[in-house]
């Protein structure tokens, strides 16, 4: 078993309405950064993982985002990052 | 008939359904704790509104993994009725018991109001002492009521008749500010395939004592004591 550091972010599914990435890019163009655009609210989230090796620690990390961390109605996820610590 | 409303960390309109079935409805009622996993022969389930486990990661999210959700998941496959009002509702579709989800309301603001919806279909074990079509006056209170699905899923569940609630406007609101929290198709409301697992963001259980102003969630609960009994 080795341990695992792993990063995963959980966004809005591109296409649904987003009001709080909406209200964050009004408050960006407020301030001048009108070139912005496409502005989505998500989560990230960092946890700690005991695995056999890296495949499995994403495996498992990808069984965690189907069954709680990410609503697979509305949501995608991405495991942003899988290190060894 | 029983009815048994279960209590999670966080619920807060566990004691409201408590007293609606026990006072209102003249039934029986018992509370269930989240960590138990005995269902107490209840009848009927019901989700309670609040904030379960402080709407953490999502609304519903970590609450459908509760002990109690393994038999009240069970119950609901054996076709017996449960009722999941507001965050019950947020924790019914978390649970895979209605399609769909709740999101953030359009507005970002919490809204806490009467408001206007519309009974869609009256055919069903919860809305049977309604008429087809008619207006009642629930309150709303949430943050994160925002039904949505796919194209496909919201199309199957008008043309099944499972919609049974709808945001509607009423005479004192503008058409286009009637629906509270951008819900897709002014949804508020809907039942699953079989009929038996009831999900809706309005109250009905605040609304069933003169004395608070407001009676139009009584029927509800009438309806369900007919078909169950019958």
């Amino acid at each position: 078993m080795s341990r695992f550091r792993v990063a995963i972010q959980v966004v809005p599914r591109r296409g649904l309405l987003d009001p709080q990435g909406k209200a964050v890019a009004d408050a960006l163009h407020t301030l001048g950064f009108g070139g912005v655009s496409g502005v989505h609210v998500g989560r990230h989230l960092v946890l700690d993982l005991d695995a056999q090796n890296e495949a499995d620690a994403r495996k498992l990390t990808r069984q965690m985002c189907e069954k709680l961390l990410a609503n697979p109605v509305t949501e995608d996820f991405e495991i942003a990052a899988v290190a060894s610590v | 008939m029983k009815f048994g409303i279960v209590t999670f960390p966080g619920s807060n309109c566990d004691y409201d359904a408590y007293r609606a079935v026990v006072e209102a409805l003249g039934e029986d009622a018992t509370y269930l704790w989240h960590k138990d996993h005995d269902l107490q022969d209840a009848d009927v389930v019901v989700l309670p509104g609040g904030f379960s486990y402080g709407d953490y990661l999502r609304a519903g999210a970590i609450a459908r993994f509760s002990p109690i959700m393994r038999e009240v998941v069970a119950h609901a496959r054996r076709g017996g009725p449960v009722l999941g009002i507001c965050n019950g509702f947020q924790i019914a579709c978390e649970a895979g018991l209605l399609p769909g989800a709740l999101q953030r309301n359009a507005s970002l603001k919490f809204v806490c109001a009467p408001i206007t919806v519309r009974v869609e279909n009256h055919d069903t074990r919860f809305t049977s002492r309604y008429e087809q079509g008619q207006l009642i006056t629930l309150p709303i209170a949430h943050g994160d009521g925002r039904y949505s699905a796919d194209d496909a899923t919201l199309d199957r569940l008008e043309g099944e008749g499972q919609v049974v609630f709808r945001y509607a406007p009423n005479r004192l609101q503008a058409t286009e500010a009637y629906n509270p929290n951008g819900s897709m198709r002014d949804i508020a409301g809907i039942v699953s395939k079989e009929g038996n697992v009831l999900g809706m963001m309005p109250h009905p259980e605040r609304a069933v004592d003169p004395v608070l102003g407001a009676t139009d969630g009584l029927a509800l609960f009438d309806s369900i004591l007919q078909r169950v009994a019958a």
